[in-house]
């Protein structure tokens, strides 16, 4: 349970500290693993194939969740559009285009605000920009736009750091070949960075899928006829309907909402094995 | 929202053996170029344009009202009538509620949370660290509204049972589950930030004759102050803006709450509540802004503050530790940079 420099441990009440520390460090894990347990122990009774491909029924408390699966599904292929082109160019911008100065720091700083800003405070926004502002309506395409403005700071890191781990000899071998910085980072940089951006991308929007506070205000609903089909629909999402599920239908089975999260777990959990596949696909070709 | 930052994604299975540049002329080159270089600004500039663009329109919403009313009784007053008439808009309830659930679950996970980093910085064997490293990126990942489903369906109540309370909704079950929540946040950014302290410290510190438990705590934890502080205040941000949670296991009573064991409801759960029911322009809609530009600057003051103090834990890890003290504390902050996601 220690490594060689603690295995020695140290004299009397030291050594007790020592296990002090190793005991809470299993409780901590073992109380946040025990979230992810108790959602599947409670939730798995209620998954059948009717349950997700099903349509709700009797405002939810029969039938199945598919149309939420699919909103958010739906929303974060549109979010990603939104957030990793721009994400991805930023962290270029970054690593490979900014001289040191004003603009630079400015970019540096609307990061770390970005990613301090609270999720509902992105939701406001969202509801006074996109929906009203802009007059894109409670939609798709105003939710995943705030989504993006959220899960932005993610991905340009995610870039950042990626493109910084490039080696300089990859950008000189080729240049020496006669390609300009842009192919250069087209063609040598960005390939060679792809792992580290696909995980931080996938790891963030992973996040998005399960946020409520933003979707709120800019399009979300609970029961909608038929699915969405363009981004200008209104939709439903997992994370809302968990939410009314649980606090808002009198005489809801509570397993069915137990069902709900542990669907949501689970796409927000692929979404981080995926990521960690992708990394780990990379070292395992050294 | 950490080890996005592997330092080890480079493929390097022959990266330039496919690549195939088209012919073309110098011009032609020289304008791509260009135009990718003014495509990449422009990312960066939209990153600062949406900063301000929050602020602009949080300000733009709210400022219609506040400054109609007095914004000292807005900010300190007790009283939220938002659909009387007339209406009273004053939001010290709120504030003093997210002030108290994000302050209480700080006391219990910072503890907790220190030393499973000291566990995992210091004392662990690689086999468990590189484990509990991606465990800890998944927890961090669990959406805030399976917290709150936990909280509302088991935590609640139990917790009525432990205090003997009316009802298990109340601050005390949000600040347990916020300190869960916040947990992965603590451990991930202190594990980076202890890392961090230049092998050098400990080595002179041991060959003084201390022990190993002297040199960690009157050396490597001091040492790690900066980067420490600057985790607890970034998991001090993501608590005080989380919603979710909050608003299904506080209780949601408007007063302002004496203690912690009562029910109460925050700045965010006021938001989420109300938002979809004030009219757009109305004087409701624009007090919620209000309310939110306070929350907002509070959460940008944290950062900066964040910023700040991790700035100068890789100062002072690149100080005497050599590149690779230095990169782990930029890690360290590069990640901040995305926990509040």
């Amino acid at each position: 349970m220690f490594n060689s420099e603690w295995r020695a441990k140290g004299k009397g009440s030291e050594q007790l500290y020592i296990y002090l520390v190793l005991l809470v460090f299993v409780l901590a894990m073992a109380a946040a693993l025990s979230i992810i347990g108790v959602v599947i122990v409670r939730g798995l009774p209620a998954i059948s194939r009717e349950f997700i491909l099903g349509m709700p029924r009797n405002r939810g408390i029969e039938g199945g969740i598919f149309p939420s699966i699919f909103g958010t599904l739906y929303l974060m292929l549109l979010t990603a559009a939104f957030c990793l082109p721009i994400g991805v160019m930023a962290g270029v911008y970054l690593t490979e285009y900014a001289r040191p100065g004003k603009l630079l720091s400015l970019v540096n700083g609307a990061i770390l605000n970005l990613a301090g800003v609270p999720s509902i405070v992105y939701g406001l926004f969202g509801l006074a920009f996109f929906v009203m502002f802009l007059n894109l309506g409670s939609s798709l395409l105003a939710a995943a736009l705030t989504l993006a403005c959220m899960t932005l700071p993610v991905v340009v890191t995610a870039t950042r750091e990626a493109l910084l781990a490039v080696p300089q000899s990859y950008r000189e071998a080729a240049w020496a070949l006669g390609a300009n910085r842009w192919q250069g980072i087209r063609t040598v940089v960005l390939p060679a960075a792809k792992n580290g951006i696909i995980t931080g991308a996938v790891l963030g929007l992973g996040r998005a899928a399960g946020e409520t506070a933003p979707i709120l205000a800019t399009g979300v609903a609970f029961l909608l006829p038929r699915l969405p089909v363009v981004p200008n629909d209104r939709f439903m999402a997992l994370p809302y309907t968990i939410y009314i599920y649980a606090t808002q239908i009198p005489g809801m089975p509570r397993e069915r909402t137990w069902g709900a999260a542990l669907v949501l777990l689970v796409i927000v959990l692929a979404a981080n094995g995926l990521a960690t596949a992708v990394r780990a696909g990379k070292s395992a070709r050294r | 929202m950490k080890n996005v930052s592997p330092s080890s994604t480079v493929n390097e299975s022959d990266p330039i053996a496919d690549v195939t540049i088209r012919p073309m002329t110098a011009a032609r080159r020289q304008a791509m170029d260009r135009t990718a270089s003014l495509f990449a600004n422009t990312a960066g500039i939209t990153l600062v344009a949406i900063v301000l663009l929050i602020l602009a329109f949080m300000a733009r919403e709210s400022l219609p009202l506040l400054t109609r009313m007095n914004v000292w009784r807005f900010l300190t007053g007790t009283r939220w009538y938002p659909v009387s008439i007339p209406p009273t808009f004053e939001i010290l309830p709120f504030v003093v509620a997210s002030g108290l659930i994000t302050v209480w679950s700080l006391i219990f996970a910072v503890p907790v949370g220190l030393a499973a980093a000291v566990y995992m910085a210091e004392m662990s064997p690689d086999r468990i660290r590189l484990s509990a490293k991606p465990v800890l990126e998944v927890l961090a990942g669990i959406p805030s509204i399976i917290f709150g489903l936990i909280g509302l369906l088991i935590l609640s109540p139990l917790v009525r049972e432990a205090f003997n309370l009316n009802s298990g909704l109340a601050g005390i079950t949000a600040a347990l589950l916020l300190a869960v929540m916040v947990l992965p946040t603590i451990i991930s950014l202190s594990d980076e930030a202890i890392r961090a302290v230049p092998r050098d410290y400990r080595d002179a510190s041991l060959a003084l004759g201390a022990t190993q438990w002297q040199t960690l705590t009157r050396v490597t934890l001091p040492a790690a102050g900066s980067g420490v502080k600057a985790a607890l205040l970034l998991a001090l941000g993501r608590a005080l803006g989380e919603t979710m949670l909050v608003l299904m296991v506080a209780g949601g009573r408007i007063t302002v709450p004496t203690g912690i064991m009562q029910p109460m409801r925050t700045i965010t759960a006021t938001l989420a509540t109300e938002v979809n029911n004030a009219a757009y322009g109305s004087d409701h809609y624009r007090a919620l802004f209000g309310l939110g530009l306070v929350l907002l600057v509070a959460t940008l003051g944290l950062s900066v503050l964040a910023e700040k103090y991790a700035e100068k834990g890789r100062r002072q890890a690149g100080l005497g530790g050599g590149a690779t003290a230095a990169r782990a504390g930029g890690g360290a902050a590069g990640q901040g940079g995305t926990t509040g996601v």
